[in-house]
């Protein structure tokens, strides 16, 4: 006897979604469903430029270059801190990690319309299918913060892999948002321009290109560090560049205090990954 | 559910929320939410549909645009949500709403052959395993590492029709993707519709073509307005999706001049067989158009005869009448096969009873794929009779006996549906005589 599929009416149909969900996401199928939409995606990103994937490094070593010299070498923001430019450099990469996936992110499911009206794929994995370009460049920039921390004498130690923990603090914040606001984008068109203006914001708000220590105010100072993107780049750096960095723990004086931003990313992801859920089965209607 | 029930759909509603202006914006948003005002008209799509479809079955879900058809395909593909009602489907499915989804243009054919399987469920063992069969069928051998902007279009459809037909699955849903390519690779389509049958899959297609519905399904659902309006034999639910046709077409100022090729074809050959001394009789055709057209261009009609969507007696009909003494010729023109040997048939009893003593010329239009697949495929024993179609050819020939002779005989069409017109003149002795003697 095959398995009968049977959906009634809205309340029924949740059921067999959830009654099925975990089990049906790690199938052989949307495996083979994500790994090629990546590699059509990794593949047409770069189509008919001359330097192809070079530009994924050049990018954030330009925009770097362009920093570097502004606040490094003429304001001399960076000079307290040792190793200042791979400071600054991986404070760059994860923020443009973290701004590459919400902003593709977004676009996910509108970008993929004729997927979404067409075809029975769950909708979810165009989502984690953009993300995951982000992620591969993520990869490729990190190469090259490596090098560049090993010409400028930086410490490894065992340490330094906390780095992955950081990174995958940011990512769950970014896909929780993603998912988020790619669903809200199907209905609000405007959420594309005012996300523009966030991310302008929060680069600024976030202390990368300036030392969190320059903040003098306790309070605003809190109130920063509380942002889970900015408590991992501290992190990340404290981690893999200097231990000089101030820390979410140092701010708040409890080595416990990192709970709070990853209590946020994670309520970020929750309350993305539900919105979703109940937004999807609307989606190609919507679109 | 009941073991040979492969689809149950009880009492689907589906309605769309249509904006008056379309609210993209925040500010519209936010303006709305301060008027509380609905800006949006609801508009039902379904309205309680419910239908079977038995396993193995080819079932043809046909109406005008806008009716709802691509609604319930999306339904059952599970793309839309029903506001209520029951949906139950036992196996698996596969949806071709379109053809080549997920076709990058700046990838090349091997790179989106692999994208859109996937997208279809296809693991990427079984790709692999299915690749050479997939080139191979599509005959792009030495096109496959060229980008597909290079393709044409006739070469991208059958790439991703080379695909599509890959599934395994018990259930497809077909949504008119035939609508393209060349005749060749049209009959190839007709070929692997005929092996899904043979192989008793389930098939739901969705078409506005009724020829196609006709000449694959084995059941047909006309949906109009948001409901089921006929259900059952193909060429039953054909004339009912006529009659609705005709319903809208009345408004048409449009109205005497021929709708499609077959009827400016039918016209064409009437005005060239006979002549403006004839007494011309359509029989089997539907509305009239035809009487109606053929008139105004100075031939005489003297009526026709429509069937309101059974399959009764059109001559027996017309033979009460009492106009039938001066008829000199008839027309039978019709797109149901077996409408047309109906006609035939009581056509010669008609005529052995003596019920048309001037008929002199029959002129008979009619769809003959089905009788081409009979000669092709079938045991010549086993000709003159499969289930309630007959050998045209034999009707025919009995229509000989009382000294119809057919004098020509011309098609035309593609491979999915050939008509077939015969001109069938009374000779009688004194007349052969006649040839013979000059």
């Amino acid at each position: 006897m095959r398995p009968t599929i049977a959906y009634q009416s809205v309340e029924m149909y949740n059921q067999w979604i959830s009654m099925k969900f975990f089990s049906r996401i790690i199938s052989q199928k949307n495996i083979a469903i994500f790994t090629q939409l990546v590699a059509a995606d990794f593949k047409i990103k770069y189509q008919g430029s001359a330097l192809g994937y070079f530009w994924s490094l050049l990018k954030p070593l330009m925009m770097f270059s362009v920093l570097y010299l502004v606040f490094g070498v003429i304001f001399r923001i960076g000079d307290s801190i040792p190793n200042y430019p791979i400071y600054l450099l991986l404070g760059i990469v994860l923020w443009s990690f973290f701004a590459e996936t919400t902003q593709n992110g977004l676009q996910a499911v509108v970008s993929r319309e004729d997927l979404i009206k067409k075809i029975r794929i769950p909708r979810w994995i165009v989502v984690l299918s953009t993300s995951a370009s982000a992620l591969i460049n993520l990869v490729l920039n990190l190469v090259v913060v490596f090098v560049f921390a090993i010409f400028t004498g930086v410490d490894f130690g065992w340490t330094s892999l906390l780095l992955i923990i950081f990174i995958l603090e940011i990512y769950i914040l970014a896909l929780g948002l993603s998912l988020l606001l790619s669903a809200l984008y199907v209905r609000f068109r405007d959420i594309t321009y005012i996300w523009d203006v966030v991310i302008q914001a929060g680069f600024y708000a976030t202390p990368i290109l300036y030392p969190i220590t320059l903040i003098t105010d306790p309070i605003i100072l809190k109130i920063m560090i509380l942002s889970p993107i900015a408590s991992s780049i501290q992190g990340a750096r404290d981690a893999f560049v200097t231990s000089e960095t101030l820390t979410i723990s140092e701010i708040f004086n409890s080595p416990y205090a990192f709970l709070i931003p990853l209590g946020i990313s994670l309520t970020f992801f929750v309350v993305g990954l539900l919105y979703f859920r109940k937004q999807s089965k609307y989606f190609a209607e919507n679109l | 559910m009941v073991d040979n029930i492969a689809i149950k759909v009880i009492d689907v509603r589906k309605s769309f929320k249509l904006p008056h202006q379309k609210n993209d914006s925040v500010k519209g948003i936010f303006l709305n939410l301060f008027r509380r005002k609905k800006s949006y008209e609801k508009q039902e799509v379904l309205r309680g549909i419910s239908f079977e479809a038995k396993k193995g079955e080819f079932l043809g879900i046909v109406g005008r645009n806008g009716g709802g058809k691509s609604t319930i395909l999306k339904i059952l593909a599970q793309i839309y949500q029903p506001d209520s009602g029951t949906v139950e489907i036992d196996g698996n499915l596969t949806p071709f709403i379109e053809l080549g989804v997920g076709f990058n243009p700046e990838l090349t054919g091997r790179e989106n052959v692999f994208l859109n399987g996937a997208l279809l469920g296809f693991t990427k063992k079984r790709m692999m395993k299915m690749y050479d069969d997939i080139v191979k069928f599509a005959e792009l051998e030495q096109f496959m590492d060229q980008k597909l902007k290079n393709y044409s279009s006739g070469m991208q459809v059958r790439l991703a029709f080379s695909v599509a037909i890959q599934a395994k699955t018990d259930i497809l849903l077909i949504d008119e993707v035939l609508a393209v390519g060349d005749a060749n690779f049209q009959k190839k389509c007709f070929d692997v519709f005929e092996s899904f049958k043979e192989e008793g899959r389930t098939v739901i297609f969705i078409s506005h073509s009724m020829q196609q519905v006709i000449r694959f399904c084995d059941r047909a659902i006309l949906i109009n307005k948001g409901q089921i309006v006929a259900d059952g034999d193909p060429e039953v639910v054909a004339i009912e999706y006529d009659m609705l046709n005709d319903e809208t077409q009345k408004n048409n100022t449009s109205r005497l001049k021929p709708k499609t090729t077959r009827e400016a074809r039918i016209i064409e050959d009437i005005l060239s067989e006979f002549s403006e001394d004839d007494k011309l009789l359509e029989v089997a055709a539907g509305d009239g158009r035809i009487v109606k057209i053929v008139n105004s261009l100075g031939i005489k009609m003297m009526g026709t005869d429509s069937i309101n969507g059974k399959k009764t007696s059109p001559v027996r009909l017309v033979a009460e009448q009492n106009t039938i003494e001066d008829v000199t010729g008839l027309i039978i023109t019709d797109n149901r096969p077996s409408l047309t040997d109906e006609v035939l048939q009581n056509l010669i009893e008609d005529i052995g009873n003596g019920n048309f003593p001037k008929l002199e010329k029959i002129y008979i239009h009619m769809p003959f794929h089905h009788y081409q697949s009979f000669v092709k495929n079938l045991d010549p024993t086993a000709l003159p009779h499969i289930g309630d179609r007959r050998d045209p050819l034999d009707l025919l020939r009995k229509l000989s006996r009382y000294g119809f002779e057919a004098i020509t005989v011309s098609s035309y069409g593609d491979l999915a549906f050939q008509y077939r017109t015969f001109v069938l003149r009374k000779f009688d002795e004194d007349y052969k005589e006649a040839i013979w003697n000059s």
